[in-house]
């Protein structure tokens, strides 16, 4: 039996030989061409998720090493951008071996496991909220207690909730997700037959979305925090990348016209991120720009949010090669581990996300206290990532069959 | 409360505590400086200049949901304590306040009404404060903003000088409700009808961090409210005298 990260063998179908072909060589963001992991994208995936877990804390010194304060786009892009990517990787590969239907089974599979994720971390989120309404009675923030209405109508809130459509603060990704990899069937199977009509077509249903304002309510009101419809463009050029785009990309990669560009992109764009923060550098963004930007959209993924990642990204390629020694680090160990069993890692950092909160507001809420949290929370979820990760290689013997099967998204980096 | 054990752990709380201490026995005004960049706007106050250089009375109409009011000591709220900064710095000019209060009103809610408020309290300046009740009801950001330009158009129509008040720091609720929409929302609509936005969030959030209040703290009292609320009162009628361009010629 072949590992899933393994290259495929065996006959391949006529019509998926382009995406195959990329997939065993793919120098630009790249495939592994053999058994290899692409220990890139497990980086930045754990950075993001560190990233994520930082900037759902109230804001303390560690904020400010977040990319959102230098630019428009943040760790959610790095986050859905590589979960195509690998949920592309990991379930392309088995639709070309076992079929549609196999490789569909097996993302239902997937997705009803982020589903529980998210019930269990809505459970977590109850839990808490539930107590502060008891124990919070501070007449200086009357109004903001009128969140706690909820817990009043529990019959409504809870079936919503189970609807994925009353979802608390910080708890938008994982229903995103889930959206995104419902389709992901769909997505690999237009991806089989024409990987560039796919991206085509998603980016023409982004083109939609904003004309049309497409969307999908939530509950009480309101619509979701990141609206499927638009980042699927994301999740869908992660895919395309994954399946032969990055190696196709890869001259314009490397050109030093995209470099500049790049650079002179994200240079701007990190001007106008200081002028929030910096009222008297207003002036340096000329107000007819200022109205046509404004507001930055995150809903529905801003064109201004997805050009920035793509720079981003582009330079990332480009000054951090593949077999770049320090991937093999120690140092970087801990993040990469974060990156490989993503989905655990996510809940992990939302749940402990939650805690913080919790502890600044119970026992203190200082800045060497807010340090504190930021810094242990890290460093419990390298700690899960490190277990979660013995156990599979060591003590779960099941596992390794299991993962044998091409079944398990987190060992090839794939879903949340 | 919190034990002193934790505090001591931050050097950065610990300057903060000793810096603050005395004080708070004290003045209370010196307990809550607000950096001159939070206070400062582009925007102007031009029909407040005009009736305080004029001479006529100052008429001011607070709009806002809960967070206007202390329950049951409203005249230790923010309106109460700015109309009092006013008369002292404005010590020629009447300073007339009406605060209306309405509980649990979005600002689509608010803005339909506003006209009508207008129209009865013939107010110099409207000072409305929103965005918490759509924060906590997550209304679709776009539908706020369109209600706040609807309810900043009408006032500027009615010939009124508007300011914004935005959502309060509130560092408990902050794992709950998502505030940062409605304060982007608020500052861009602020920017583009040239309103000033009195940053309530970002400055009491200061206070928070300088050490000022102890923002997180559970305490039942309503001590701290009233603190905070006498500061943010002063604080917002340095804001609207500096807004409106009054000279200490005018202010006296």
């Amino acid at each position: 039996m072949t590992s899933i990260a393994d290259p495929i063998s065996g006959t391949e179908l006529a019509d998926a030989k382009d995406a195959s072909a990329a997939v065993a060589a793919a120098p630009a963001i790249t495939m592994p061409a053999t058994s290899e992991r692409e220990l890139r994208l497990d980086l930045f995936r754990g950075l993001a998720l560190w990233l994520i877990f930082i900037d759902h804390l109230p804001t303390n010194i560690l904020t400010w090493f977040t990319i959102r304060n230098y630019g428009f786009s943040d760790a959610t892009e790095i986050f859905i951008f590589i979960s195509g990517y690998t949920a592309a990787f990991v379930y392309g590969r088995a639709m070309l071996q076992a079929g549609f239907v196999v490789a569909t089974a097996r993302i239902l599979r997937r997705v009803w496991q982020i589903y529980v994720a998210h019930v269990f971390l809505f459970t977590i989120f109850l839990a808490e909220i539930s107590y502060v309404a008891t124990r919070f009675e501070n007449p200086l923030y009357t109004e903001e207690m009128g969140i706690m209405d909820f817990l009043e109508q529990p019959d409504v809130t809870i079936v919503q909730a189970l609807l994925l459509r009353f979802r608390p603060v910080n708890m938008d990704v994982l229903p995103l997700y889930i959206v995104l990899m419902l389709f992901l069937p769909l997505i690999l199977w237009l991806m089989k037959w024409r990987t560039d009509v796919t991206l085509a077509l998603s980016a023409a249903l982004y083109v939609l979305t904003w004309h049309f304002d497409l969307y999908l309510s939530a509950y009480p009101n309101g619509v979701w925090a990141f609206n499927p419809f638009a980042w699927q463009l994301l999740f869908v050029f992660g895919a395309w990348c994954a399946l032969g785009g990055a190696r196709r990309m890869s001259r314009i990669l490397a050109s030093p016209i995209t470099l500049w560009i790049c650079i002179a992109y994200l240079f701007a764009a990190f001007l106008v991120t200081l002028s929030w923060y910096l009222p008297q550098l207003g002036h340096i963004v000329p107000r007819r720009i200022e109205q046509w930007m404004y507001p930055i959209n995150k809903t529905d993924l801003d064109v201004l949010r997805f050009a920035h990642f793509l720079a981003l990204a582009a330079i990332t390629v480009r000054v951090l090669p593949k077999d770049w020694p320090g991937l093999r680090s120690p140092w970087l160990r801990p993040l990469i581990l974060c990156g490989q069993h993503s989905l655990e890692i996510f809940c992990l950092g939302v749940f402990l996300a939650f805690a913080g909160h919790f502890i600044l507001a119970e026992v203190s809420g200082g800045a060497g206290m807010h340090f504190l949290v930021s810094v242990t929370g890290i460093v419990i979820m390298c700690a899960m990532a490190w277990v979660i990760s013995w156990y599979k290689h060591s003590a779960d013997k099941g596992a390794s069959r299991y993962r044998s099967t091409g079944g398990n998204a987190d060992l090839a980096g794939g879903a949340v | 409360m919190k034990p002193g054990v934790w505090t001591v752990l931050s050097l950065t709380l610990l300057a903060g505590h000793l810096a603050t201490v005395p004080a708070r026995a004290g003045d209370p005004e010196q307990i809550c400086d607000v950096p001159a960049n939070l206070l400062s706007t582009e925007s102007r106050l031009p029909k407040v200049g005009e009736a305080v250089r004029s001479g006529q009375p100052l008429n001011v109409l607070v709009v806002g949901s809960r967070s206007s009011t202390i329950p049951s000591y409203e005249a230790s709220a923010y309106p109460a304590k700015l109309q009092a900064a006013l008369k002292e710095s404005l010590p020629s000019t009447p300073v007339n306040l009406s605060l209306e209060v309405q509980s649990a009103r979005t600002a689509e809610d608010m803005a339909g009404g506003l006209l009508k408020l207008v129209e009865a309290k013939r107010p110099t300046l409207v000072i409305w404060q929103t965005g918490t009740v759509d924060a906590i009801r997550s209304t679709d950001p776009d539908d706020f903003r369109n209600a706040l330009d609807a309810g900043i158009g009408a006032l500027q129509q009615a010939g009124t000088d508007v300011v914004l008040v935005n959502l309060q720091y509130s560092p408990r609720t902050e794992s709950m409700i998502s505030g940062s929409p409605y304060l982007d929302n608020m500052r861009v609509s602020a920017q583009e009808h040239d309103v000033p936005l009195f940053d309530r969030f970002a400055i009491m959030h200061h206070w928070n961090d300088a050490g000022d209040f102890d923002l997180f703290s559970p305490a039942h009292g309503v001590e701290l409210a009233k603190r905070v609320h006498a500061c943010l009162g002063r604080a917002l009628s340095k804001f609207v005298i500096d807004a409106a361009h009054l000279g200490p010629a005018q202010q006296n």
